[in-house]
């Protein structure tokens, strides 16, 4: 244990100091983001069955893809394809043979490997992360989980030996394997609010309003869900759901269309859309919505403000103040608004976990007859650099972190329909996550 | 295949050669302004108009689209199929749907919609039913829908005639209640929408309460792009749904 954190320790220096000396223009994003210039190399071997109960097939099945799939998408490593392994894959410690994992073709450092076993009514998982290099103290990670034979289990487990492996060898960031994503899809005939494991696994209805959802966002301790519906007697309200309860909870109505719900990250407060006085624009209130507080005064729309997460006392916001939309931050107070994109149409901002970024929706040429293509930006917010992180088509909007920093899930219509899509914070590896009924604005949660 | 491009290349250098003396003469003289010629005068556009009466029924009940075209050869609805270039008739659609007539003529082609709100539950009869729908009929009949510019909510100078004729109707009936209803074109994001909805609802509402009406006959609420009238992704069709649209409320 001790080693390991040793290790660990290392390892972070390590990584920190290769990405200071390879730093350049085009990496900023990738360290800024965390997602690191140099990939670790890893072998994640299947697990093998540690009894002999038939059920262990359809568990192992369901673990070793949930295991591949979590370490492949972390974006921090480079995997080593499973057709290069040995042979004979090692259950426990003393079947490690490390001078064949070390050697060409796997010629992998680090190794995560294990087993699963059922007996009468248990599942047992026992996983190892190896440091292949060192076989005199190879190992790094020693972990065993227990619960019900279940394939959901086999997959919850699989998140959290993978979180382990990503919190180690990551520089100390906790893993997403275990975080959701809620979001809006139209499959049940109504828009209405849908929440689905990070890797689209378990897409579950949240919200039975009957009319039109939209804007879900998930508060900081995961309870509670904010959104806003249009209702039969006072158009757009804000609706407060509770994950606990199962149910929607009372929320004040206020007059006008009151849309685009944000968490402050200490869970207190939110800052939505109103248009209570005759012109929407940004309020704050308690996340009760009492104490509230107009905190933007110019004509036009004021809309989609999102809380910067590290510090709580900005916020950023779409305004149409200046003729088409654009990104603005301001203080919580709404004092010192400053405009952050200087043409074209830009909206729904993100904030990145560590504070340092804004993704957002940006439209750089928009008019009668421009070409139209929207598409995901990520901007430095000290001196506003830029770069376009999706190429590939289609309307790319509503851009959410994951708790990592290290991953951006969005809306996309490059497949035909408006679909939910996670991508890495520099762009690469798209990867579709919904395919029934039309899916948008989907809302990472904050851990 | 080669003869094609020895054909084409030989075609080309003549062309580049024209255009060439042509961008020299425009360098070399100042342009002078000249009217254009005028155009020879083309077949009159054909018009269209649509409308639903009641635009409201409960499942089961029926309602009489009407409609007028002019300078049209082809008049169709969708649903419906090609019919009579003036005329009525009853539906009874099982779910809310908006009827899309096509007027073709030799001067281009013109579109109308009308929406039918199909309600789950048959509502109460009314006391006055034949005044009340009356008057719901010359609402309908009365009141135009404001148009906006892309991204504006600024009632333009071509659409104050509507506000004042909707004004001048408004002032006749002081009975009636009614909401407007804002509405943006599918291209934007679905927030900022809502927002410009929200923007464009009140400026008719605010126009409306300049010309005289009442500010409280009048309910606002957005659609944003949440409910399109005319869902194909074209400039004729993002400008109908960009606009304050006007629903009877009693």
């Amino acid at each position: 244990m001790k080693n390991a954190y040793k290790y660990s320790l290392t390892l972070a220096a390590f990584i920190f100091l290769a990405s200071v000396v390879s730093y350049s223009q085009e990496d900023w994003i990738r360290t800024g983001t965390g997602l690191g210039v140099e990939k670790v190399r890893l072998a994640a071997a299947d697990f093998k069955p540690s009894s002999a109960d038939p059920r262990n097939t359809a568990l192992l099945k369901a673990f070793n893809d949930t295991l591949w799939n979590d370490l492949n998408n972390a974006g921090i490593f480079d995997m080593v394809s499973k057709s290069f392994y040995p042979l004979s894959s090692p259950a426990v410690p003393a079947e490690v043979k490390f001078a064949e994992w070390n050697a060409p073709p796997p010629s992998a450092p680090m190794l995560a490997f294990g087993s699963l076993g059922v007996t009468v009514d248990s599942m047992t998982v026992q996983g190892w992360l190896d440091d292949v290099k060192n076989p005199q103290s190879a190992q790094v990670l020693a972990k065993q989980y227990q619960d019900k034979p279940t394939t959901d289990n086999a997959r919850i487990i699989a998140h959290k030996f993978a979180d382990e492996i990503i919190f180690r060898l990551g520089g100390g960031i906790q893993g997403i394997a275990e975080s959701k994503i809620v979001f809006i899809s139209s499959r049940s005939g109504h828009k209405e609010v849908w929440m689905m494991d990070y890797d689209g696994a378990n897409q579950t209805p949240v919200s039975k309003q009957g009319s039109i959802s939209l804007s879900p966002r998930i508060s900081p301790d995961s309870s509670r869900i904010a959104y806003s519906s249009v209702t039969s007697a006072g158009g757009w309200q804000l609706q407060m759901y509770s994950l606990e309860l199962g149910r929607a909870v009372s929320f004040p109505r206020f007059s006008g269309t009151n849309v685009s719900p944000a968490w402050a990250p200490d869970g207190n407060r939110i800052a939505f859309s109103s248009s209570q006085s005759g012109d929407p624009e940004i309020y704050v209130a308690d996340s009760s919505g009492r104490n509230l507080k107009r905190v933007t005064t110019s004509p036009g729309p004021d809309v989609s403000p999102c809380w910067n997460p590290k510090t709580g006392a900005q916020i950023a916001f779409v305004s149409g103040r200046s003729g088409l939309p654009q990104i603005f931050t301001m203080e919580a107070d709404g004092t010192n608004a400053q405009r952050m994109t200087d043409q074209g149409y830009s909206v729904s901002p993100a904030w990145s976990p560590n504070g340092q970024f804004l993704a957002f929706s940006w439209m750089r040429k928009y008019g009668p007859g421009a070409p139209g293509a929207q598409d995901i930006y990520i901007m430095d917010i000290v001196n506003k650099q830029w770069v376009q992180l999706t190429h590939d088509g289609g309307r790319n909007d509503f851009p959410s972190w994951s708790p990592d920093g290290r991953h951006i899930v969005f809306q996309s219509t490059r497949s035909g329909s408006e679909q939910v899509w996670t991508m890495l914070a520099d762009g690469s590896i798209p990867k579709q996550l919904t395919t029934s009924g039309g899916n948008t604005q989907a809302n990472w949660s904050w851990k | 295949m080669n003869k094609a491009m020895k054909q084409a290349r030989r075609l080309v250098v003549p062309i580049a050669v024209f255009s060439a003396v042509l961008m020299l003469g425009a360098c070399g003289k100042k342009p002078v302004k000249t009217a254009p010629p005028p155009p020879p005068s083309p077949p009159a556009g054909p018009s269209a108009s649509l409308s639903a009466n009641p635009n409201s029924v409960a499942k089961g009940e029926a309602a009489t689209l009407t409609w007028e075209t002019t300078n049209a050869t082809d008049v169709q609805i969708d649903g419906i199929g090609p019919v009579n270039p003036t005329g009525s008739r009853q539906v009874t659609p099982a779910d809310s749907i908006t009827y899309r007539l096509i007027a073709k003529g030799a001067g281009g082609t013109q579109e109308a919609t009308a929406r039918v709100t199909v309600t789950a539950a048959t509502p109460p009869p009314p006391v006055q039913t034949a005044p009340s729908a009356t008057e719901e009929q010359m609402f309908n009949q009365s009141i135009k829908d404001i148009s906006f510019g892309y991204d504006s909510y600024a009632i333009s100078s071509d659409q104050q005639g509507n506000i004042q004729a909707s004004a001048q109707f408004l002032a006749q009936h002081p009975g009636i209640h009614f909401s407007v209803e804002g509405h943006c074109d599918e291209r934007g994001s679905t927030e900022y929408n809502l927002a410009l909805g929200d923007n464009r609802a009140n400026s008719v509402k605010n126009a409306l309460v300049q010309a005289g009406v009442a500010a409280d006959r009048i309910r606002t609420i957005s659609y944003g792009k949440e409910k399109p009238f005319c869902s194909e992704h074209t400039e004729d069709c993002w400008q109908q749904n960009r606009r304050g649209h006007f629903v009877y409320q009693k």
